[in-house]
Parts: C-alpha cells; sequence; structure tokens
C-alpha cells in the first residue's frame, strides 16, 4: 500500500512509461547539493578577483593580491600574484634567514670558519647537503671516490693540492686530467718494466731487474715520466699529475687486484692506454661565491685538507 | 530560447547528445588552450635556445625510445627546494623546439631539466652503463647496449625533416639556412641545415668523443651529447633573477 501511495501522490514522474509500467521519477535535486554548487559558483568569482585568472587581450587579468619581493639588483618590486613572484618572495625569506651565516661566511678566511665552532655546525649542514646534491654523484656519499674514476676526497692525497685556495679553484673551474697513451711509442717490454718501477716505488711485488731498467726509462727522454710525475716520481700538483709513491691507486685498479702480478697488469693498462678523463665539471655558474666557499671548508674537513 | 524545451529531445537523440557533450567537454580545452596562442608572453623571451644538433636530435631519440620520461621530468618548478637541487625554473622558451616535450609528470629519478654540464661525459657513460658502480643507491636499470651498438646515422636527414614539418626551423633551402644563419649564428646554423645533417652529426661525435671510445660513433655517443646540452642554452647570468617574473 505504502509503495502504491509513494508512485502516486508524494513523488512525481517524468510522465513517460517505458515497456508499458516503467517510470522514472522526477525528484527535485537534493537542497545541499544545490547550496554548495551555489557555493563553488561564490568561490570562483572570488577566485577570480584575488588571482590571476581570465585571459584579456594579448595578457590577463592579474588578480587583485600582490606580493613584493627584492631582486639580485636590489630593487624591491611588487608584482600581481604568480608562482614565479611566489619564489622570488620565498628566496628572500631564505636568503634573510641565513643572512647572518653567510655573512660571517663571506667575511671571515677559510681558516677562520674552519675553526669557529660556531660556524662548522652551519658548514657541516648545509655544506652535507650542497655535497649531496652536487657532488656525491661522482666522489660518492662519504667523499671516498671510485677507483678508475673520482678521486678519494677524505685521503691526504691531492692531484691538485688540498689547501683552501687549491680546493676553491678546483671547484669553481673544474679540472680534466690528461695522460697521453704510450701504447704506441713504447713497446711492450719498455712498458712492463716502467709497471714494475712504479710498483716498486709503493712496495708492491714486482721484478727487481724490470724495475731497474724502468727507474733508467722513467727518467729517460724516451719515456719521459719525470716530465709530469717528477723526478722523484711524487707528482706535480699545478698539473694534476699523481704521486706515485704513496700507494694510493686512483686509475689503476690497484687495490682490487688479488695478486702482485695482475696489480703489475693493472698499472701496465694505464701507462699503455693513457687516459683522457678525470673530468671534473666546472661549477662557478651553478653554484653561489658562498655555496662554494662552504663547499671547500667542507671538502677540506673532510679528512685530507692541508 | 524556446521556452517548449525538453532535455527529452537530447536524451532521446542519441547523435545530438554526442555533439552537445563534445561541445561542452570543448568549452574547457578551449578557454585555457586557445589564450596561450593570442598571450604575448607565453613564451619568454630569452636568447641562446636553439634546436638540438642532429647528433643531440638522435640523442633525444634514444632518450625516448629507452623510456627515459617514465622516471625522469624534465620540468623544474619554481619551487625553492627545486631551484636549489636543480637551478632555475624551466622555461617555456626552452622547450619551444622539443616535439614531443619531456616535461613529464613523474620524478622516480631526478629531473634533467639542467644536467647539461653536471656531471663529465665518463660519469654518463659509466652511470648509463652501471647505475650502482656511481650512485649506490639507485633503482635505475643497466643501459649496456648503448655503448655497443652503433648509431644508426643513415636517416637522421629524413627525421629532421620530419621535425621541420612541425615547425623546428632545420634548414632544407638556402634561404632557411640564411635565415638560420641570422637567428643562431653561422656555427649553428651549419648543424641545423639538413644537407649536411649526417656529415655534422659524425663531426660533433668524433670531436666530442662523448662515449669516451673513438673507435666509432655507438648511441652512447648520441645520448650523452643529449644530456649534456639540457639545460644549458639560456645562460642566465645575463639575467636578473626576476627576469622572467612578469612573464606569468
Amino acid at each position: 500500500m505504502s509503495e502504491q501511495k509513494l508512485q502516486s501522490q508524494t513523488v512525481q514522474t517524468t510522465g513517460h512509461a517505458w515497456d508499458g509500467d516503467l517510470q522514472e521519477y522526477n525528484n527535485p535535486l537534493p537542497a545541499w547539493w544545490v547550496y554548495t554548487f551555489y557555493v563553488t559558483v561564490i568561490f570562483a568569482i572570488v577566485y577570480w578577483v584575488i588571482y590571476p585568472s581570465w585571459p584579456f587581450g594579448k595578457g590577463w587579468v592579474g588578480g587583485v593580491s600582490n606580493i613584493t619581493y627584492v631582486n639580485s639588483a636590489g630593487e624591491t618590486k611588487t608584482h600581481s600574484w604568480n608562482t614565479r613572484a611566489l619564489l622570488m618572495e620565498d628566496l628572500n625569506k631564505a636568503a634573510t634567514a641565513q643572512k647572518p651565516y653567510f655573512d660571517k661566511v663571506a667575511a671571515m678566511s677559510y681558516e677562520q670558519v674552519a675553526k669557529d665552532p660556531d660556524m662548522s655546525g652551519f658548514i657541516l649542514s648545509s655544506g652535507k647537503a650542497l655535497f649531496a646534491d652536487n657532488c656525491a654523484p661522482c666522489h660518492q656519499a662519504g667523499g671516498q671516490g671510485v677507483v678508475g674514476f673520482f678521486p678519494n676526497l677524505t685521503d691526504d692525497d691531492w692531484l691538485y693540492g688540498g689547501s683552501f685556495d687549491k680546493i676553491h679553484e678546483t671547484i669553481t673551474g673544474g679540472r680534466r686530467g690528461y695522460m697521453p697513451s704510450f701504447g704506441e711509442v713504447l713497446s711492450g717490454g719498455q712498458i712492463d718494466q716502467l709497471a714494475n718501477y712504479v710498483a716498486s716505488l709503493s712496495g708492491i711485488g714486482h721484478d727487481a731487474a724490470k724495475a731497474a731498467a724502468g727507474n733508467t726509462l722513467f727518467h729517460s727522454e724516451t719515456a719521459a715520466c719525470y716530465y709530469c710525475h717528477g723526478v722523484d716520481a711524487k707528482g706535480r700538483k699545478e698539473i694534476g699529475a699523481p704521486n706515485l709513491t704513496d700507494n694510493i691507486w686512483l686509475w689503476a685498479g690497484v687495490p682490487s687486484a688479488e695478486n702482485p702480478e695482475g696489480k703489475v697488469a693493472a698499472i701496465r693498462s694505464v701507462i699503455t692506454s693513457g687516459l683522457n678523463k678525470g673530468v671534473m665539471p666546472a661549477w662557478a655558474g651553478r653554484l653561489s661565491p658562498e655555496q662554494i666557499k662552504v663547499l671547500t671548508v667542507y671538502v677540506h674537513e673532510l679528512g685530507g685538507g692541508q | 530560447m524556446n521556452l517548449n524545451f525538453k532535455h527529452e529531445w537530447i536524451e532521446t537523440n542519441i547523435g545530438l547528445l554526442a555533439v552537445l557533450t563534445m561541445l561542452a567537454i570543448s568549452v574547457g580545452g578551449l578557454v585555457e588552450i586557445a589564450p596561450l596562442f593570442f598571450i604575448d608572453k607565453t613564451i619568454e623571451k630569452v636568447d641562446g635556445v636553439r634546436p638540438y644538433t642532429p647528433l643531440e636530435q638522435r640523442g633525444r631519440d634514444i632518450y625516448q625510445r629507452e623510456g627515459c620520461y617514465l622516471c625522469h621530468s624534465q620540468m623544474i618548478r619554481p619551487f625553492r627546494d627545486e631551484k636549489l637541487r636543480y637551478g632555475h625554473y624551466s622555461l617555456a622558451a626552452e622547450s619551444q623546439y622539443d616535439h614531443p616535450f619531456q616535461w613529464g609528470s613523474k620524478r622516480t629519478g631526478p629531473d634533467l631539466a639542467r644536467v647539461g654540464g653536471k656531471y663529465s661525459n665518463e660519469w654518463h657513460v659509466q652511470h648509463l652503463t652501471a647505475p650502482r658502480s656511481m650512485v649506490p643507491e639507485s633503482v635505475m636499470p643497466n643501459y649496456p647496449w648503448l655503448r655497443t651498438t652503433p648509431l644508426d646515422t643513415s636517416d637522421v636527414a629524413e627525421r629532421m625533416k620530419a621535425l621541420r614539418k612541425v615547425g623546428v626551423p632545420y634548414s632544407l633551402t638556402q634561404a632557411e639556412y640564411d635565415a638560420n644563419v641570422k637567428k643562431f649564428g653561422e656555427t649553428v646554423a651549419k648543424q641545423l641545415h639538413i644537407p649536411n645533417a649526417q656529415q655534422s652529426l659524425i663531426e660533433q661525435a668524433n670531436f666530442g668523443n662523448y662515449d669516451g671510445d673513438r673507435s666509432g660513433i655507438s648511441e652512447m655517443d648520441a645520448l650523452v651529447a643529449y644530456l649534456q646540452v639540457l639545460g644549458t642554452m639560456v645562460d642566465f647570468s645575463k639575467y636578473k633573477d626576476d627576469a622572467f617574473v612578469d612573464d606569468r
């Protein structure tokens, strides 16, 4: 009975019947839905007024909300709201918060920054973030490097020098390693002698007779190794030629070789094919001078700073 | 409006319903997209952006073939954290010659919009071959075949012709070449000239030796050449840091 009452009295139908008795209710929309709809319309109109919205001619309606910021030229500007102006405001806020620290970094010498306990916390935290973003892909998270590719920054062996100034120079301008290949200039026997000599410098098992011949060759005009690596084979930092006497290996896979023969072979392969790698990108355009200074101190403090 | 209008007319006429539905939906698209063709600040006016050289363009093809865009975006948004990590936010102008653009919306790996110059060629070669040898926590797949697969350079001119059809100013005629010399300078214009495409590709690959192997031109050469140019065309040091605020 109640169903009949519903259909016939309280609810209207669309008036059409399908298949004889199928009818469709024609209820009004729920009140909550209708009011929510009106609210969204009002919200949209308010939004148009406040924020950039409608295209207009060759531009658009900017909206009444403004953002004020200071740009790199020191000019204070007010611009209608947009994400790029918002970014400027965000950067201004961050710069203001960090200013006391960066001003201190800029004013102090490297030695002062490194020794100031107040600053070391700042250097550690901001330097760590900078290092992770920019340096860790090559030099690894802890600065330990990868043998055969990228130098270890935690030891006291430096290709180009481990002083604050030299580290700064390296980060700013980048580096490019180079060693000519001797495969076509020297015979296999000669390269073997040189490899044995280089191995002997680091106390790796070698053939003494070959090493002695290699010593002569190293200091001769035929191979002329001493031009770059120095008469004492301790390298020349001005050109990034490594010290060959400290048993620290960057290019030759000596540490991973299991026996002395393998270690000598690893050295041989570098002498034979030479190196045209060891490229470090320049960071001058990418990082600010203050950031480079922070990184310089951070890298210096990784362990091997001189 | 006809006061006798009844929505039954639409509901009982499937053809009319389809047409009106399409009209209603296209309003949304038209209102958002059409004005961009009339607003004069849609593409920022900025110096340095040029079409990719033949070698870079082939690298871009490989980038798409290997699906790099599935994990890497090329769109630095104007947020402080993104600026600190990736650099200046991306400009519309910087992808004006990209067909299709590689903005992306998903980052499993980092954004690559300004990866050019950030790492050495050697790093890229090693990282693409075996990512975990460079970044231990990486989940990127290995792409060892790039280094061993020779780059097919034979069809580069055809590929450039196709891009020319969608508006990339690669030159086919002397007049177009002259226009490019004016716009991009002679060095660049030569590389954008389709009749020389294969030759300039080989020259750039041999000169750059991106994969560190001089014995031939591999797909690695092309991909690294492409990666190394990403985001480097505009010299932002020439502009104030708010130079592009007005454009949005």
